[in-house]
């Protein structure tokens, strides 16, 4: 990984606040979708694929490539903004989320677009199909690292603690999960649906290392992603504590933007709101 | 003609016909039951809103549960507070319950008889842009082929709502199948209805000689049949709409009437033609009365994101194809 430097930095928030933008523009078009989550992960995501991962946008079927699993499928909007900036696919096919023949399905499947490695949607089976593909590194001795992305809500599904059983006792260094713990699902604030705390003493104890992290913090995500990499003793979790609808006042914290429909003008003034933050950084390098 | 018999919506093709989602008639249907008996409870597992269990869980609060995105724990839970005296309706989307949790429920429900009764929503293509992973096309296939598993997929949100309360009254399990996007109601509070038992809804009017074709029908897409068979009529063939509500039992005096009298069938459901209701139809014609026939429905295939009456256009379940079928089916005669 090349160190972050200060103009690096710089190119990050102004690419994570371009995916907001996408997103936002993205379902309100479509009409549905998911928004707060795709929201809260939007720093991480331009991270990742900006900074952390080995890939080659040209060749999504390069072997050495670092696999991306995204568990939480809801979340695709900003996955899908992402790979059309890294080059995956023109970002212009970004306008057809959601419509019929469209490769950007509702949910992502596997085969239907560049760059993505699994289908997800339902949820609770990314850890362990992740698991398999690390499993697959640990077989060929390739050094590519597996990273899932996945949610908090996500953690009431039984397949995630039995993978997440398998994982420690396994050892399986190269495989990395980010949660995303915005605190929020469908019916509510995730510690009244189903209290998840303590989380990370959970892993600890499935015998993971843990680290817990802001975010919204490029300088946060990536040292974790580089500690996880030189962890060789155990799989890594890193507790991405994010704030759902990031950007945009009137979604921040309010779990109904998990998925909702834009009423008349609040997909302007969401764009309007995430523009002036995206002329802040713009300034500086006009 | 609709079957005047019915008391079906007389307004059914008007353009200002009333729509509501079948799901609709669950969240009436569980109220009612509630108000009922208080044995009933309802599990959701973090879909209360789009499930429609929402309006039981504020006016029973303590006979409601959130289990958590967590579908394979809620049909076991539900399993042991359906041997324990009380009446638990379940509900998630149809992929994940009655599909991720088969297992679970063919064993702790059904293999144990426990009086559960499982709402799988967001069934068929029509649930639209979220795409395949969230429409159910094999759910009926799935639960009709589980011993001690009633079926029911009703037409409309009436329908929807007595089906429900017909469940909770029925000793045992129940899969009940829903979807999630605005449909015509088709019956009204007086039309009939009693599990497995199917209704004539469409029958050739005066003038059009003997039915030629059976057409058998479940869900919203009932109407989609009525519209064929209205379409079918301005070419003078007439035929008979057969609202089979209940897979199973499936009601084969009625099936078995109804192709005797027009010699050839076509079978209509938002579900693959593999083991639904064009199936359960044609098992029981091989066995008493083969005749010609046709199925309208998913051709083994996954659906994708669009919208309902585009993907229902494109996977050949519109009116058109309906109608398509039918006189593919009188050709073979
Ligand atoms: C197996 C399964 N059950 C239910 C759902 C419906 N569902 C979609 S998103 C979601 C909430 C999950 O919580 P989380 O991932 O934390 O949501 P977010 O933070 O993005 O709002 C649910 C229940 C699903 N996609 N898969
Ligand atoms: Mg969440």
């Amino acid at each position: 990984m090349e160190p972050l430097t200060e103009k690096k930095l710089k190119s990050l928030e102004f690419m994570a606040n371009r995916l907001r933008e996408d997103v936002i523009a993205m379902v309100s078009r479509a009409g549905s979708g998911h928004i707060a989550g795709p929201l809260g992960m939007a720093d991480v995501f331009a991270a990742f694929y900006f900074h952390i991962l080995k890939h080659d946008p040209k060749h999504p079927a390069w072997p050495e490539r670092d696999r991306l699993i995204l568990s939480n499928g809801h979340i695709c909007p900003v996955q899908y903004a992402v790979l059309a900036h890294a080059g995956y696919f023109p970002v212009e096919e970004l306008r057809t989320l959601r419509r019929l023949g469209t490769r950007l399905q509702g949910h992502p499947h596997r085969g239907a677009l560049p760059g993505i490695e699994t289908t997800s949607g339902p949820l609770g089976s990314g850890i362990a199909q992740s698991i398999g593909i690390a499993l697959a590194a640990k077989l060929d001795a390739k050094k590519w690292q597996t990273y899932c992305l996945t949610s908090d809500g996500e953690h009431e599904e039984g397949n995630t603690w039995e993978a997440v059983m398998f994982a420690g006792k396994n050892r399986l260094n190269n495989l990395t999960v980010v949660i995303d713990r915005n605190n929020i699902q469908i019916d509510g604030f995730t510690e009244n649906v189903m209290p998840l705390e303590p989380l990370r003493e959970k892993y600890e104890s499935f015998n993971w290392h843990v680290l817990e992290i802001d975010g919204h913090s490029f300088e946060q995500i990536i040292a974790a992603a580089a500690e996880a990499r030189a962890i060789y003793e155990k799989p890594t979790a890193i507790i991405a504590h994010t704030i759902a609808g990031k950007g945009v006042d009137f979604m921040e914290k309010d779990y109904l933007w998990h998925s909702k429909t834009f009423k008349p003008g609040e997909a302007e003034h969401a764009l309007k709101e995430l523009r002036t933050l995206g002329g802040k950084i713009k300034s500086e390098h006009e | 003609m609709l079957n005047p018999a019915l008391h079906l919506n007389p307004k059914l093709f008007d353009a200002d016909a009333e729509q509501r989602p079948t799901r609709d008639g669950y969240g009436d249907g569980l109220v009612a039951a509630g108000d009922a008996d208080q044995n009933v409870v309802a599990l959701c597992a973090d879909l209360t809103e789009s499930t429609r269990t929402e309006a039981f869980a504020k006016k029973f609060p303590g006979r409601f549960f959130e289990l958590g995105v967590a579908e394979q724990n809620m049909a076991t839970v539900a399993a042991g507070l359906g041997i324990s005296g009380k009446i638990p309706f379940i509900a998630s989307y149809a992929t994940f319950s009655p599909g991720r949790n088969w297992e679970q429920i063919r064993t702790t429900i059904a293999y144990n008889d426990s009086n559960v009764k499982i709402a799988g929503h967001h069934a068929g293509i029509s649930v639209g842009p979220d795409g395949a992973t969230h429409q159910a096309t094999e759910d009926i296939a799935i639960m009709r082929t589980m011993p001690n598993m009633k079926v029911f997929v009703p037409c409309d949100a009436i329908e929807a709502r007595k089906a429900t309360e017909a469940a909770a009254h029925i000793w045992g399990p129940v899969y009940l199948r829903f979807q999630r996007e605005k449909t015509p109601v088709m019956t009204t509070t007086e039309t009939p209805y009693a599990p497995g038992k199917a209704e004539i809804f469409w029958i050739p009017s005066a003038g059009i000689k003997k039915p030629e074709v059976s057409i058998i029908v479940c869900g919203a897409i009932t109407y989609n049949a009525l519209a064929a068979a209205r379409e079918l009529e301005k070419e003078k063939i007439g035929v008979i709409v057969l609202n089979c509500h209940t897979i199973k039992p499936l009601d084969e005096r009625k099936i078995i009437e109804c192709v005797k009298k027009t010699g050839a069938v076509v079978t209509v459901e938002e579900h693959q033609i593999a083991g639904g209701l064009g199936g359960a139809v044609a098992e029981t014609l091989a066995k008493y009365h083969p005749v010609p026939m046709e199925f309208v429905g998913m051709r083994d295939g996954f659906g994708e994101s669009g919208q309902p009456a585009q993907l229902l256009e494109k996977y050949n379940m519109d009116v058109k194809s309906i109608v398509i079928a039918v006189k593919k089916a009188i050709k073979r005669k």
